[in-house]
This record gives structure tokens, sequence and C-alpha cells, in this order.
């Protein structure tokens, strides 16, 4: 388990979740002739003019907010995606114009399939409790891909999740202990230049998600010396709704303890974004002294897991910016075609 | 194309910085070049609020080349809290959702794709109806 | 003031001249303003030339030259002038100013608009570039929107329905269809108005303009020289420029046209005319919302009231402000930066009692008012039967 030397936590957070879903049907309208079940009801679309950039903007507007410091104090901008606007040019020194932290500062795009921002975290956590920084902003953002007609679109959504850290001492939410782990495992990738990611099918859920997500929930548990029942709520990644619940089970967690994060159900999969957003949900509703478990989700492969538990500061800061529901009641629904012609997947030479 | 010309406005896009007077407190938006009458020290920069109302708007379905494949697109004259008119584009919203004298605040969204696979993203102000009226 | 004098007109029909180039077009122009006259090219003294869009839309800069040498003048003075929209009457003024300073004693005002060879998209982009650049046309705000917005707000603060503005695009139409250069000749009808397409809401399809293709020439001659000359002329009585900002963001009243109104006072208070004794108009008037906030700014009508004025018949052929006798920028089309000297040649026409079916009767003072942008630069001309 790993712990900086400086105990750090989450001064500030805050999500963003487009105004657009497709539901699930409609996209088995396509593809299968409506039959079968559908693995979300609804996933968000992101409208014509959003990006990870704007998402992420917005998302770490309201975690600054809550933070309640100047844009200036922030050492690090961290924007964790895989659907960069750019293959070159950083998102990071965008976002950090638009928040206004430039120019003295970190700015870096990272990328771990789906655990690009808990990575961006992890390191922020170092950053912070190595003393080197005061506060910096971790971002998950994804407007993530899936060829059409392939399982994941079903799926693959778009959403923005943001998280400053501080000293533990200002925190909204105490980091007691992080783990990584991480194998070579190519479940699912996107070579340079293509469009879309290809994924192994079933080969994605055991060797992959299930055994990275439960290698690091139980060495932080163990870390810890404690076991699902100790934790008010748990957030795991979740590229579909199945697979959190079922790893939830796995460690005992009731559904209860994932609903307030379980986010996909409505949205779908958010990529990078999903865990931190899980996490943001999970803050939306939680009270001082509740404890909560994330675990995030990349592939080829690895898992981050985080135990934090939350602080009186929670209360007020909440009320600075705008909760994750409110971006859930704003839902718009348009249909495939609109879809279609939003993703520029119309060819319009 | 253009890569200078966008990029020196990044501040009054990207996050609505204008300026305002040392003594009067009169906030402008854009910010301008002191005219031959003004001291350039009377101005210092000011972020706006990115609160306001609307003013004014229109939904253009016969739009320029660089916007042809956006419309219908809302534009709209936002009256902003401290005090100057701003001229934005719309965002989230369609026409039946818009009335005059209605708050709207900003959001950064991408303004443009100035063209083709090796175009320059440009990004900047929109406005939309509030999120939690 | 010295006294200078329009002594003749020419103008091709407005349209979409594809077979033929802007030259071409405002070589017409010229002949015609020629042929009444006594004078051979030789005699002009300078040529001025008014075009908004020669660089983006026809791909042609340096447009005094250009039609200097097309014309057989090489060797005189040549100039472009660019307004957007005002250009026509700022090449007027120009014209007029070379007489009155005493450089010359002919001149001719040639205004071209070469628009077709461009298609939808280019051309609203085109009309674009009179609006501020960085805060307006770069953030995908049209002129036309800018206008829709104008007339939205206009709704909102004295209560009135999009069908009110009706009268104005039907009378315009009333008067293009019998004028043999209109673009569109065909009337249109009240009831159609409220269920045309939108191009940008509020306004529809028949309250916006059509840019199109198409010259217009006017010969301006010194007192002296005018004299000498004898015959039918039209005195130039007053002239004025004023200029507002391009971004109507930048504005303290945005529904009163400013410089529309300082324009006009200045160009009146020259003349030593009132308001009252001009008979036929010709202003900017590519949707209803413009032709009213003229009418209002110029003080022909009071605020709020223009709507209901044109109801009733004021902007008709026998009402006190006749309004697009020739079909105005909604029938006879806009012609961009020609536009200008197309409204001064309808009203020496009508002037001269030559305006056939859609003659004023006993029309003896004429005002012209071309707008650049949204009001932002305005050049009003007051013309008097001589």
């Amino acid at each position: 388990m790993m712990q900086p030397n400086r105990p750090v936590g989450i001064i500030g957070y805050g999500a963003y979740v487009p105004r657009y879903r497709i539901a699930g049907k409609e996209i088995a309208r396509m593809w299968s002739d409506g039959q079968g079940g559908v693995p979300v009801s609804a996933k968000s679309v992101p409208g014509p003019d959003e990006d990870t950039i704007t998402m992420s903007i917005e998302a770490g507007r309201h975690a600054l907010r809550r933070a309640g410091i100047s844009a200036e104090e922030l050492r690090a901008v961290w924007v964790g995606s895989e659907s960069h606007p750019y293959s070159v040019k950083p998102s990071g020194t965008l976002v950090s114009e638009a928040l206004g932290t430039t120019p003295w500062i970190s700015a870096a795009d990272w990328e771990f399939a789906c655990k690009a921002g808990s990575e961006a975290l992890t390191a922020g956590i170092g950053m912070v409790g190595s003393g080197m920084a005061n506060y910096i902003l971790a971002i998950g953002a994804d407007t993530a891909q899936g060829r059409p007609g392939d399982a994941l679109e079903a799926t693959a959504s778009a959403g923005a999740g943001a998280l400053i850290l501080g000293p533990a001492d200002q925190a909204l939410a105490r980091i007691e202990g992080a783990i990584s782990y991480v194998t070579d495992t190519p479940d699912f990738f996107r070579r340079a230049d293509r469009p879309y990611p290809v994924h192994g099918h079933r080969f994605t859920g055991e060797p992959a998600y299930f055994h990275h997500v439960r290698s690091a929930t139980a060495r932080l548990l163990e870390g810890l010396g404690r076991s699902a029942k100790d934790f008010t709520y748990a957030v795991f990644h979740q590229p579909n709704v199945k697979f959190p619940q079922t790893m939830a089970k796995q460690f005992g967690f009731t559904d209860a303890q994932i609903e307030p994060g379980l986010l996909s159900p409505q949205i779908g999969n958010t990529y990078s974004a999903i865990a931190l957003m899980g996490l943001c949900a999970t803050l939306d509703v939680a009270k001082p002294g509740d404890t909560i478990l994330v675990a995030s989700y990349g592939s080829g492969a690895g898992s981050d897991a985080y135990a934090l538990v939350v602080t009186d500061a929670l209360l007020e800061r909440r009320k600075r910016a705008p909760l994750l529901a409110a971006y859930l009641e704003r839902q718009v629904f348009v249909d495939y075609a609109i879809y279609v012609k939003w993703r520029n997947e119309l060819v319009i030479e | 194309m253009d890569y200078a010309k966008h990029w020196r406005q990044k501040a009054a896009r990207y996050r609505l910085e204008g300026q305002r007077h040392r003594t009067s407190g009169e906030v402008r938006f854009p910010p301008q070049s002191p005219t031959l009458a003004e001291d350039a020290n009377e101005w210092e920069p000011f972020n706006l609020s990115g609160q306001g109302e609307l003013y004014s708007f229109s939904v253009i379905r016969q739009a320029p080349l660089g916007y042809d494949q956006n419309t219908p697109y809302p534009v709209a004259l936002v009256k902003l809290a401290e005090g100057p008119l701003i001229t934005a584009q719309l965002t989230d919203c369609t026409e039946a959702d818009l009335s005059i004298g209605q708050p709207v605040e900003m959001v950064t969204r991408r303004l443009k794709d100035t063209g083709g696979k090796d175009g320059l993203l440009i990004y900047g102000y929109k406005f939309r109806p509030l999120l939690n009226p | 003031m010295k006294n200078v004098f329009i002594i003749g007109v020419g103008a091709t029909p407005v349209g979409e001249h594809y077979p033929r180039g802007l030259v071409d077009l405002a070589l017409e122009s010229m002949r015609g303003a020629l042929k009444a006259s006594p004078f051979s090219p030789k005699d002009l003294g300078a040529l001025y030339v008014a075009n908004a869009l020669g660089e983006t839309l026809a791909g042609q800069a340096q447009l005094g030259a250009v039609l200097a040498s097309a014309a057989g003048l090489q060797g005189i003075e040549a100039v472009r002038v660019e307004a957007a929209g005002a250009s026509g009457g700022l090449a007027l003024r120009q014209g007029l100013q070379s007489i009155q300073s005493g450089a010359y004693d002919l001149v001719m005002v040639t205004g071209v608009e070469k628009a077709t060879d461009k298609f939808d998209t280019a051309i609203e982009a085109g009309q674009a570039l009179a609006l501020e650049s960085d805060s307006e046309a770069e953030l995908g705000v049209t002129l036309t929107s800018q206008w829709a917005m104008l007339m939205r707000r206009y709704m909102h603060e004295y209560g009135y329905a999009v069908e009110a503005f009706a009268p104005f695009p039907v009378n315009a139409h009333a008067n293009g269809s019998k004028n043999p250069g209109a673009l569109y000749r065909f009337p249109i009808k009240a009831d159609k108005y409220r269920s045309a397409s939108q191009i940008a809401s509020p306004l529809n399809m028949f309250d916006c303009s059509t840019l199109a293709d198409g010259a217009a020439t006017v010969i301006l001659a010194s007192e002296s020289l005018a004299h000498e000359l004898g015959g039918r002329k039209v005195r130039i009585a007053g002239s004025a420029v004023a200029t507002d900002t391009l971004a109507l963001n930048q504005r303290q009243d945005l529904l009163w046209l400013t410089a529309a109104q300082q324009s006009t006072s200045k160009a009146l208070k020259q003349a030593h005319l009132k308001l009252t004794d001009i008979n036929v108009l010709d202003i900017t008037d590519p949707h209803s919302i413009t032709a009213a906030l003229v009418l209002e700014a110029c003080g022909f009508v009071e605020r709020g009231k223009a709507p209901s004025y044109a109801a009733e018949g004021g902007i008709s052929l026998t009402g006190p402000t006749p309004l697009a006798t020739a079909g105005g920028y909604k029938s006879r089309g806009d012609v961009g930066g020609a536009t200008g000297v197309y409204q001064v040649v309808e009203v020496v026409r009508q002037l001269w009692g030559e305006a056939g079916a859609t003659q004023v009767q006993g029309a003896k003072v004429g005002f012209t008012q071309c707008l650049g942008g949204v009001g932002t630069t305005a050049v009003s001309h007051l013309l008097v039967a001589s």
C-alpha cells in the first residue's frame, strides 16, 4: 500500500455530464432489430461542441469552486483521457488557461485507457504528499469511441470528473492509502491514428477487469486491515452494470454501498472519468466520517485503488457547485441519426 | 491558419477576461485597446463572472462557411451581470427553450474546427440556460 | 456647399448574371450613364468605384484601375471605395467632394458587385465581414442574425408579432414586380409571410434580401459644366456620412441607429431642407426591421411606430414616405457595395419623372441612405430636381 510522507486529501471535486443521451434500445434498433438485452439503459452523448477539453474545464471549475482556492495556487493540471482532441498538443494547457492557472504550473495529459484519470490522481498524491506542491488538479474525462455496431458502442459515453488534492488538514475527504496493480494484458487497445479501439470480447472479463480490480482492492484492504463492511461506500470502474456489481459482491459489498456511485445504468461508461465521477456522486451524498473505497480499471491493464474518509468540510463545500444529479436530470434523448451526425461519423466530403 | 489571431484572444475567449476601469469601476468586454483619449493604465484585466440574461437571440439556419454543418444554431446578445453586453452562441438548448430576460451562464466550448484533419480547434465562450435554474 | 449635379445615370438589371463578369457589368452601366450626356469618356477626370466584396467574391482587388483600364481610361485617377453596404453612397460622396474641391469638373461613380460566382455559405461569410471579426463574425454570428436579434428585441419592447412586419416586403415586392430590372419580379402576400421558412429567427425568407450581381453608374458635373450643358439634371443638395461601432454589443441603445440619424440630420442641415420636404426615399431595407429602424432614426416615424405606420400605408407610393419604389433590397435585390448607387439611380429617375409604373407623382426632393453593417456606416444624400 502506498502512503505519502505528508497526509493528503481531496479538497475540491466536480463532475460533468453532457446534456444528451441515446437509449440503449435505440442503438439496438440499428444493429439487432431491437432483439436482446442492452448493457445500459442509456448513455451520455457529447453535444457537437463538446470534447474532453470542454468537459474537463467545466468539471475543473466546479472543483475549484468547492476547494475555495484561487486558480493560481494550483501547481499541476493533469488530464487523463483516451480521447484527447489532439494526438500532439496537450489538453492540459488549454484547460489550465481556461481555469486561470497558467503559466506557473505543470500541465500534462495522461493515458492508460480507462484509468488515465486515476493515474493522474495517484501522481498528484505523490506531488502533494512530498510537499512539492500544495494543490494539484487531477481530471479524468472522455468522449469514448466505439465502432458503430460494436459492443462498445452500447456503452462508450462522455463525462468528466475532477479532483483537487491538498494537505489532509484542509480535506473534505482524506486519502488513507492507495495502491496500483498492473500487468501487460492486451484486453483492449487502439493503435495510433485509428479511430476505434478493438477488444478481446470475453477476455476482457476474468483475466483483465476482474483480476486487476480484485488484486488492487484485495491488497488495499489487506494493507488497511479492513473488509467490505468497514466501508460506507464503494466505487468500482463501470464498463457496464454487471461487472462492478459482480466485483462488489465478490468482496461482500452490498448493493446499497455501491449504489450512489454506480452511474453506468444511466449514462454508460465514461472511461477515464467514470471512477472519479462515481466518487464525486458518492461525495454528493456522503456524511462526515463515512469511508469510501474506489477502484479504477484501465485496459492494458491495471487498477488503482484508494481508501478515503470524509471530513466535516464536505457539507459546506458540497453546496458550492452543482451536484452530479443536476446533470443526470437534464437529459435530452437523441436518435441514432443525430448521434451519428454529432460523432462526425456521417461522411460529408 | 490564423493561429496567432486566435491565440492572442485566449484570455477573453477561454475565461471571459475583460477590463475594469481603475477609478470608475466600469467593466467592458471584450478588452479593447485604449482609445486616443484614454490612458492604457486606466484599465486593468478583470474576469467576468459569466452570469447574465438574454437581451435577444436568433437561431441561424443559413450559416457562413465554416459553420454550415452546425445549423441550426442559436446566437444571442447577453447582458452580463457586470454590465456589458456580449455577443455569443448559445448551446445545450433549442429555440423553444429561450426567452428574452432568461438567465444564462457561460461555458467554454468548441467554437470552430478551422478545417480538415489538420485544422486547429478553436475554443471559447458560449452561454447556456442555467444548469440549476 | 458648392453645387454638384448628376447629369447621367445607368444601371444593369439586378440578377444572377452567370455569363457575365464584374467588368462587363460595370461597363454596361457606364455606357448607359454616358449615353444621355454629350461627354465622351475622355472628358472624365476621375472614376470612383463602389464595391464591397471584390476580393472575397470576385477575387479581384484594385478595382479602380481594373475598371479604368477596362473602360479605356488608363491614366485617370481611379479609386475603389469600401464600407460594406455603404460603399455606394460613400463613393458618390468621394466624387462629389472631388468636384467641390475644384480638382475635377466631371467624374464617374460606378458601383459594382459580382456575387454569384460564389455560393450561399461564402456569400454569408462575405457579408459577415461587415461585423466585428473577433467578437462577432468569428463566433458564427451573421449579418442577418444581427438584424434578427434587433427585430426580436423590437418585438419585445413594443409588443409586435412577427406578422406586423409583413407590410414592408409586401410593399417592396408590389413595386419591384413592376421594375424590369428587379431580381424578384413577383408580388408576395402578407398571409404567406408568417409561414415562410426561417433564415435567422425571427427573420424568414420573405424578410431577407438576396445578394446578387449588378452595376450602376452616375455621372457628376460641376455647376459651371452642368449649366453649360443645360438639359435635365439633379442637384446634390446634401451629403453626409456618420459612423458607429461595428459591434452591436458596444452600443448604448441598440434599437437606435445613431449613424443613420446623424448622417440624415447633417445632410438636411446642409440642404436647408426638412424631412417633410422629402417626396421619395430609397433606404437600406434588406429586412423590415432595418427599414423600421431607419425610418425611426431618421425621424420620419416615432420610435416603436414604424410597423403600424407601414400597415397604414405610410410607405406606399401615395404615402408620405414612399419606400422601395424600385423594389428595395428585397425585390430589386441587394447589390452589395453597388446598392448605394442603385438607390441614387432610382431616385434620379423619380425626380425626372421616368420611374414608370412606380412613379411618385410630383416628386421634387429625394433622399437616399445606405448603411454598411448594422448601421455602422451611414451615408445620406438629398437630391433635388433641377
